[in-house]
């Protein structure tokens, strides 16, 4: 048996409340370096939330949240360069809508890392080729379908150099026939050895690219297991009954 | 008809109103330089930014604009004795550019923010996400398009600065347009309403044009999404 990778990203007694609503309720959790993590959950689970704070997005009230070994910073130039080593893909793209393709994804290196608009734009190509949108570099966002979107915009964080990438719910705001394009890019990034942690109902990506599922319901992690595990013997009343409900139409 | 050409003639109308196009253009300018630093200030992460930015736009916006040129002129100038120019007339062109500044700029923030509200929060937070400290994605993500939404409202405000800016007058510009009127009735009380309507069609024909330029602008700039 080899030695379990290191820690890539630790929580440890996390709580956050929306006023009374008690959001995330002392979660402990840990992600080892090239881990794949799939968080599933009913909405307002907490489970995006969740994801949120790791780059801090959202606040918490208490615990800890530890990025390669260090906690994250609160504020300031800190916090921007904990952001930088975390990736992060939303439901909703936010591809910025002002700029081209190729200005979003080369925007960071260029104004976070001083990279040279040269450079940046040819490893901007590269990664877009590696999503398969390079033909669309000039366009603007909104002439993209949703799905090429996303892959842009998982280009735009994969050129931070990112140790760790965060999907909040990546195909859910997708037209059905634009899921799989997504979660192709997101299995060949899996493959490449990419630690990330997955908010997804997409039980095709688990059971093809997680390591880990953690089941969350109430703000709390119900569930751990691995893909099969999950899908086929859950544990809990509160697992079953969800995975009855998405599985089962 | 040959009233109006008497008054043309006679009387350096267009001159007049050329004072006001440049108190105008250099009132904005300034209102745009302090109202945008403003709304950068109001939607800032620091709490006594954002009560600073409030804190200007509530006073200034609820002060009248002749109450603030007059104050300038007769308390900053006269008593506390800051001059802006040696330049006599020059002096109080600044401190009329400088009372139309400071007064829009309230205006302009506010037309800035409602720009901001048409921006999804999503734009932000990628901005953030990628590593970008506050004021680098307010000044690359955010005010682009904020700029881009707030147009029609930052049109408003310049319509009416171009307006206001007959309030100059109380900062004793006499050559601009409403004080041109005053000395044009009193000599020539016969031509009361031919004078009137040169100033007041004056007026309406410039601001017709940039009515027309901000809804035209803001349909183009628009950002599709």
């Amino acid at each position: 048996m080899d030695e379990p990778a290191p820690a890539l990203v630790e929580l440890r007694g996390v709580n956050k409340h929306f006023g009374d609503l008690h959001v995330l309720r002392d979660i402990d959790l840990t992600v080892r370096k090239g881990e794949v993590l799939v968080v599933i959950g009913p909405s307002g689970s907490g489970k995006s939330t969740l994801c949120r704070a790791i780059n801090r997005l959202e606040t918490v009230d208490d615990g800890e949240i530890l990025v390669d070994g260090s906690p994250i910073p609160a504020e300031g130039k800190a916090l921007a360069r904990l952001r930088t080593e975390v990736g992060m893909v939303f439901q909703s793209f936010n591809l910025f809508a002002h700029k081209t393709v190729l200005d979003n994804v080369t925007l960071g290196p260029r104004k976070v890392r001083g990279a040279s608009r040269k450079d940046a734009e040819e490893e901007a190509l590269t990664l877009l080729r590696r999503v398969g949108v390079e033909n669309q570099a000039r366009k603007m966002p909104a002439q993209l379908s949703g799905g090429q979107q996303q892959r842009v915009a998982i280009a735009r964080a994969l050129a931070m150099h990112p140790k760790v990438m965060l999907f909040d719910e990546p195909t859910s705001a997708l037209d059905p026939e634009m899921v799989q394009e997504v979660l192709d890019a997101m299995v060949a990034l899996a493959k490449e050895g990419m630690t990330m942690i997955v908010v997804t109902h997409e039980m095709g990506f688990a059971r093809k690219a997680a390591d880990r599922v953690v089941f969350m319901a109430d703000g709390q992690i119900v569930e751990e297991s691995d893909p099969d595990t999950f899908f086929t013997a859950p544990t809990s009343s509160r697992a079953k009954d969800f995975l009855s409900k998405i599985l089962v139409h | 008809m040959s009233e109006f050409l008497d008054i043309l003639k006679h009387y350096d109308v267009l001159g007049a109103f050329w004072v006001n196009i440049q108190l105008t253009f250099w009132g904005a300018l300034l209102a745009l330089v302090i109202g945008t630093v403003l709304a950068v200030m109001r939607i800032s992460p620091l709490s006594s930014l954002r009560w600073a930015g409030a804190t200007y736009v509530n006073i200034v916006r609820n002060t009248p604009l002749t109450v603030i040129m007059t104050f300038l002129v007769l308390a900053v100038w006269t008593q506390l004795k800051i001059s802006l120019a040696h330049d006599f007339a020059l002096n109080f062109f600044l401190f009329a550019v400088v009372g139309l500044g400071v007064y829009h700029a309230a205006f302009v923030c506010e037309a800035i923010r409602s720009g901001v509200n048409t921006v999804p929060a999503g734009q932000a937070e990628a901005a953030r996400a990628i590593g970008l400290p506050f004021l680098a994605a307010a000044r690359i993500v955010v005010l682009p398009q904020a700029f881009r939404g707030a147009v029609a409202p930052l049109g408003n405000t310049l319509i009416a600065l171009l307006k206001n800016s007959t309030v100059a007058v109380a900062a004793s510009v006499a050559t601009e347009s409403s004080g041109a009127m005053k000395t044009m009735i009193e000599f020539r009380p016969d031509y009361l309403w031919p004078i009137f309507l040169t100033f007041a069609v004056g007026f309406v024909v410039l601001v017709i044009p940039i009515g027309l330029a901000t809804t035209g602008l803001s349909r183009r700039l628009a950002v599709t999404r």
